[in-house]
């Protein structure tokens, strides 16, 4: 009797131990004041996004909760989790590809920013650098079918470019003014730093979409713009000469000794680090590194340069255009308060504040007057800018996959830039084959 | 009566079975939907491929079945190097000696620490160019030996298994000491009493009356190594090239990157039933060890 009271009173406990834990997952009581949350993942501007937070409040009335999650790939996973469960923020980025963005745009997650960049003649869209806006823009006709329309404002503009350290350059005999312009000079230094023990090109390369980067540059400038989109497309087999050369060319690095040791399973950090501390000659990295290379090394000499010609038949390309960009939750209840933040903090003064703060360049145009000159050098480099989200094409991400692991087999020398070809077109089209 | 007491003990381990079904048995029968289809994870729609996804991991997909390889390199590694490591060292602290609580301690350290930490101080101890390792073998004369040991192709996968072993040997550690010392002392002492020496303790007392410990932990071995994944990403991220990719990154690198995520749960339940089937043939080869 006795122990059947005692199971009793248990059972009692547990059920109502387990509802409180159900209704702990219940959603909180929202507060009357109004408020906008944002979800963004850049730790080097958490500080500067919270003062401007502090100023829109005591501007406009309007709470503003920016929320950070870092690192990037857990920030994309909360974000793809939040739409599947619509329950984005009021506002947030999207990192990846052009497709996801597209795909988001699909399931009703973005709102259209159009209307609101065409009001008082254009007021808002012509402040940005036409390349920063046209990475949150769908043209007529792209092969996303998303409704043609701005979609995103961009918070900042970036390029990609190649780095080298101005003392390192000392050291090795070389007059730190006179950077290497094309890839054969590239490649002779490279020598150079092989001879003297030194660390060349760091970049994170174990992270592959840096080597796409890096590649993609090189296949814009020996086969040009129409011809990389024509492979994209399928019309042009990865096999052409022209890819082969590309491939090639991280053999001739690798071979020169350019690059530096260990680069296949670099980190972009683990690179940062390294440049940072006056350990490797060469970097590939993008306008952001101002930033980390301040934090890290205030007192580094170094410039920004393109990267060296490979081929004088077309330019060379750099990717570059909108940073970091916003966007509105379309089912947000807050949509117009956070088209207006947006609107406010790709203000002139906020983009200015933003630029002085972090060492970003402003996708503002008029707010260029006071960064640092090394970001200059990214910034006067726009014009050679391109990126994979204006294409209006994406390839398919096993074939990018296996052309960036490819490289990375080429440098540890276990293909050959043919070998690599073949594979990479073996899946291009199994990958049309599927879609056919 | 009966009825009232039965009654309350299904009342008892409910609580226990609906939090079962609601995060294990219907996010399992959802994955294996979500299989079915060709979805990128964002969308509404998703369009029904039935399984094909499942053709693709089987018949087509070169990658997963590497990462399946080196996977299981890692776990054979894991179940010699690691557990043999284990063994001895839990042998060696069951016995009388000083500072014994000391090492029990000290043994079951790296097991506690976080996988991230582990993996980037490592990382940075195998560094080719800055690391601790290079530089003591190039001071003790070694110099020939230091390499870029996580991104030559030759020593990657190899270094990452060793470093997996260290990081998980303190579970064995323990679960050997606990089987150790419950072997009753008198079996020993009766032993040597009929003359028979250390070794002939260890091959004829020790090592029979372990078999369904050393069986457990190499269970337990196999299905957590298959599962390895943190330490492989914060030391090589699955490179160079392939070299250190595992299932459970190629699940991720189908999700992520390449936005297939009916793929991506494809892979997961493909790659989960074939644990199920490594778990049943250990099974069933413990049961007959256990029957010798």
């Amino acid at each position: 009797m006795l122990k059947s009271e005692i199971i009793s009173k248990l059972n009692v406990i547990c059920i109502s131990l387990f509802f409180i834990l159900i209704s702990g997952c219940a959603p909180g009581e929202k507060t009357g004041k109004p408020a906008i949350t944002v979800w963004h993942w850049m730790t080097d501007r958490e500080q500067a996004f919270q003062e401007l937070a502090k100023q829109y409040e005591a501007q406009a009335g309007i709470r503003v909760d920016f929320e950070l999650y870092a690192p990037s790939d857990a920030y994309s996973q909360k974000v793809r989790a939040a739409a599947q469960g619509e329950n984005l923020p009021d506002i947030f980025g999207i990192l990846g590809e052009k497709r996801d963005f597209a795909s988001f745009i699909k399931a009703g997650h973005i709102l259209d920013l159009t209307p609101y960049m065409d009001e008082l003649g254009g007021e808002w869209r012509n402040r940005f650098f036409s390349k920063a806006l046209s990475v949150n823009e769908f043209s007529i006709g792209n092969s996303y079918t998303v409704k043609p329309g701005i979609y995103g404002a961009p918070i900042d503009i970036m390029t990609i470019q190649m780095l080298y350290n101005k003392d390192l350059f000392k050291e090795l005999g070389l007059n730190p003014g006179r950077p290497p312009v094309t890839f054969q000079e590239f490649l002779d230094i490279g020598k150079k730093i092989k001879a003297a023990n030194m660390q060349g090109l760091v970049s994170g390369w174990g992270e592959i979409w840096m080597i796409d980067c890096f590649a993609n540059n090189y296949a814009f400038n020996i086969m040009g713009q129409d011809k990389v989109l024509a492979t994209i497309r399928g019309k042009v087999p990865y096999t052409d000469p022209g890819w082969i050369q590309t491939l090639r060319l991280f053999k001739e690095m690798q071979d020169s000794g350019v690059l530096a040791s260990g680069l296949v399973t670099m980190i972009n950090k683990t690179a940062e680090q390294l440049f940072a501390n006056g350990r490797a000659v060469f970097a590939f990295n993008g306008s952001w590194c101002v930033n980390v290379y301040k934090g890290m090394n205030p007192n580094l000499n170094y410039a920004a340069i393109l990267p060296p010609q490979a081929s004088d038949k077309y330019p060379m390309a750099i990717w570059g255009g909108a940073g970091s960009s916003f966007m509105v939750n379309a089912r947000s209840q807050n949509k117009e308060e956070a088209v207006k933040f947006l609107r406010w903090i790709t203000d002139r003064n906020q983009q200015a504040y933003l630029a002085q703060a972090t060492n970003n360049l402003p996708a503002n145009k008029d707010s260029l007057s006071k960064i640092p000159t090394v970001l200059t050098q990214f910034a006067d480099d726009m014009e050679h800018a391109t990126h994979p989200s204006i294409w209006g094409v994406s390839e398919y991400p096993a074939v990018i996959e296996a052309f960036d692991k490819g490289i990375q087999s080429i440098i540890i020398g276990e293909k050959t830039p043919e070998q690599v070809a073949a594979e990479v077109q073996r899946i291009k089209e199994r990958e049309l084959a599927k879609r056919r | 009566m009966r009825l009232k007491s039965t009654l309350e003990n299904y009342l008892f381990v409910l609580p226990a079975v609906l939090i079962f079904v609601i995060f294990y048995v219907i996010p399992f029968i959802w994955v294996f939907q979500l299989g079915l289809y060709d979805w990128d994870g964002i969308l509404p729609t998703k369009v029904f491929v039935g399984l094909e996804n499942f053709k693709e991991i089987f018949f087509e997909d070169k990658i997963w079945w590497q990462s399946m390889w080196n996977v299981g390199y890692i776990t054979l590694i894991a179940l010699t190097f690691q557990n043999l490591l284990a063994f001895l060292l839990a042998w060696a602290c069951d016995r009388e000696m000083r500072l014994k609580n000391f090492y029990r301690l000290v043994f079951f350290i790296p097991p506690v620490l976080s996988e991230v930490v582990v993996g980037l101080v490592w990382q940075w101890i195998l560094d080719g160019n800055y690391g601790l390792l290079n530089n003591w073998l190039a001071h003790l004369g070694f110099l020939n030996l230091a390499r870029n040991w996580l991104s030559d192709p030759k020593t990657a996968l190899t270094t990452v298994a060793i470093v997996h072993s260290w990081k998980g040997f303190g579970w064995g550690f323990l679960i050997f000491l606990a089987g150790l010392q419950t072997i009753p002392r008198e079996l020993y002492e009766a032993a040597r009493v009929d003359g028979a020496n250390a070794w002939q303790c260890f091959k004829k007392i020790t090592i029979p009356l372990m078999i369904p410990v050393i069986v457990l932990v190499a269970i337990l071995t196999v299905l957590g190594t298959m599962q390895a994944f943190v330490l492989i990403i914060a030391m090589t991220g699955g490179g160079p090239a392939y070299h250190t990719q595992v299932p459970v990154l190629r699940i991720l690198a189908s999700m992520r990157g390449s936005s297939r995520f009916g793929y991506a749960c494809a892979q997961g339940i493909s790659f989960g039933l074939i644990l199920v089937i490594i778990s049943f043939i250990q099974y069933r080869f413990s049961r007959r060890y256990r029957q010798v």
